[in-house]
């Protein structure tokens, strides 16, 4: 696992690829947040970082599925594909390196927005007035975030030769995660329970819950169970698309 | 026995890609694996290199079953998959040192030294895989397919689209390596297989057709073998019909084609004192002995 781990993260770097994400990431949040007049927090007149942590999510989506697409797409249309499968490395082995390897990729690129939280705690008044655990929750959601957002990543990879296409998938199965199960729940609004069966299902309502500041065992449950289902999946449909 | 294949069998959707087939490899031989595309060739190598798993058969790599114990196998096992698929924006030196610790090989920096000169990739080694000729690539490829230091080596046609004289370094290359260890190699070019292999199993619609040592199946076509002459001035047929070891006689453009039996010196002796008896002399004369082309075709043509 670590052997691919640091082959995959290492070309992460050394295509580019790493160095644009996370200066993208951090250039369009760093912009939104604190030049952009609508959302800017000097504006805003309040120590808070919610309006970072509402844009993140949609970031995210778009970027994680441009590190991603690579992983498995490249190795079909190379065919190195076949010797990867053909060296002494389990199944297992490759696809946990090759799933960490981008959540790594995608966590180095959320350290630098720290410089954000610093910010506005010191610009605080009196200096610290900032909801500090609501912070560090959202931050977890994040993490989370980008966790699911890998595992649809690499899933929609493994299905496809064309690594825009397999861009284009995991975009759009990260936005039906993240927002349409919320709005088809909306939709049945005071049905009962299948409202709240939507509502459960969404990525957003649980990433919600946990920015409150309160990690809830029952969200954590939700995000891993979403992580295992897509690397399982993949796990299927590399071992369908061999044979 | 190095390589064991029994009954194996593969059915892609309906499709039969290879047909029970069986055949063995010694330890320490090179074996040419032949057959016109789409044959199985390459169909037969990824069961034996445990990427994708036969529909039903068996075969043991040194003795080591392909279901049961393939992790072990992929270890003494070196493979160089079709087309040669590297990872292009990787460094020669970076990929070999990747290829040492996936196998988790002691002394790495000396054994990809050591690799790097016998495939003659000094000047190469820093650059990126990219950046190499078609040549080179192949070389790379066949470094990391010896870097582990495997028993049998599994060459998926090693030697495709290379300039003549790239071809002589690979084949001698292949030569040398095939003193140690067992090797097997599919192809569709014929000279290949007589220049570097020491037996050949051909396929055909996923059928073994032949697999005899190359002597062997040269001794196959023996017998019918054929000869083109011509005389300045032309000696009639019928005169060359009296020759009791001419078979068959037949005239062509420049002159006659004799099909004979016996030795192919000794054809000749009878046909310089034939020449002389009738006041002629021999203008031209060719071998049309069969080759391994021609064997080749005719085993692979029928439906």
């Amino acid at each position: 696992m670590k052997i691919i781990f640091f082959k995959e993260f290492h070309s992460f770097y050394s295509s580019f690829i790493g160095f644009i994400t996370v200066s993208l990431f951090v250039l369009i949040t760093g912009i939104l947040l604190w030049v952009v007049p609508s959302y800017s927090v000097l504006d805003y007149g309040y120590a808070t970082l919610e309006t970072f942590f509402d844009l993140a999510p949609i970031l995210l989506m778009i970027i994680i599925p441009a590190i991603t697409m690579k992983l498995y797409s490249e190795e079909y249309q190379s065919g190195t594909i076949e010797w990867l499968y053909t060296k002494p490395l389990s199944e297992f082995d490759i696809l946990m390196g090759k799933y960490l390897a981008s959540v790594a990729v995608m966590m180095v690129s959320l350290l630098p927005t720290l410089v954000y939280y610093f910010s506005v705690y010191a610009l605080g008044s009196p200096i610290g007035n900032v909801d500090s655990g609501g912070v560090f929750g959202s931050y977890f959601g994040l993490s989370f975030l980008v966790m699911s957002f890998c595992a649809i990543g690499i899933f929609a990879s493994s299905l496809a030769q064309n690594q825009i296409v397999a861009f284009i998938t995991a975009i759009l199965l990260n936005a039906v995660f993240f927002w349409s199960f919320g709005f088809v729940s909306e939709l049945l609004s005071h049905s009962g329970f299948l409202e709240f069966v939507f509502q459960y299902l969404g990525m957003s309502y649980h990433y919600r819950s946990i920015s409150r500041g309160v990690v809830d065992t029952r969200d954590v449950i939700y995000f891993l169970s979403v992580v295992s289902i897509f690397l399982f999946l993949t796990h299927f449909i590399i071992d369908q698309k061999k044979s | 026995m190095s390589i064991l294949v029994q009954q194996l069998k593969k059915v892609y959707d309906n499709q039969i890609a290879v047909n029970d087939i069986s055949f063995e490899v010694k330890a320490g031989e090179i074996v040419g694996f032949l057959g016109p595309n789409g044959a199985g060739k390459s169909t037969t190598m990824k069961i034996l290199t445990g990427y994708i798993p036969p529909t039903s058969g068996h075969a043991e790599i040194c003795g080591l079953s392909i279901k049961e114990d393939i992790h072990e196998i992929k270890k003494i096992l070196g493979y160089l998959p079709e087309h040669n698929p590297l990872y292009l924006d990787m460094y020669v030196w970076e990929y070999l040192d990747l290829v040492a610790k996936i196998y988790a090989l002691p002394h790495r920096k000396q054994l990809i030294n050591d690799t790097i000169d016998f495939v003659g990739l000094r000047q190469e080694q820093h650059k990126l895989i990219r950046q190499l000729s078609k040549g080179y690539r192949q070389r790379v490829g066949i470094a990391q397919a010896i870097l582990p230091d495997p028993k049998v080596l599994i060459l998926d046609e090693p030697t495709t689209g290379l300039d003549p004289n790239q071809l002589e370094d690979i084949r001698n290359l292949i030569v040398t390596i095939g003193k140690e260890k067992t090797v097997m190699l599919s192809t569709h070019i014929m000279q290949e297989v007589e220049a570097m292999c020491s037996k050949v199993v051909i396929i055909h619609q996923g059928n073994i057709v032949a697999n005899e040592s190359i002597t062997k199946l040269k001794h196959l076509t023996e017998g019918q073998n054929q000869i083109s002459v011509s005389f300045d001035p032309q000696i009639s047929e019928e005169k060359l019909k009296k020759i009791t070891e001419i078979s068959t006689v037949s005239s062509s453009e420049q002159g006659y084609v004799l099909s004979y039996s016996g030795s192919k010196e000794s054809m000749k002796k009878i046909l310089f004192d034939f020449a002389l008896e009738n006041g002629s002399i021999i203008s031209s004369i060719q071998d049309l002995q069969h080759n391994l082309e021609d064997i080749f075709k005719t085993l692979t043509q029928k439906q």
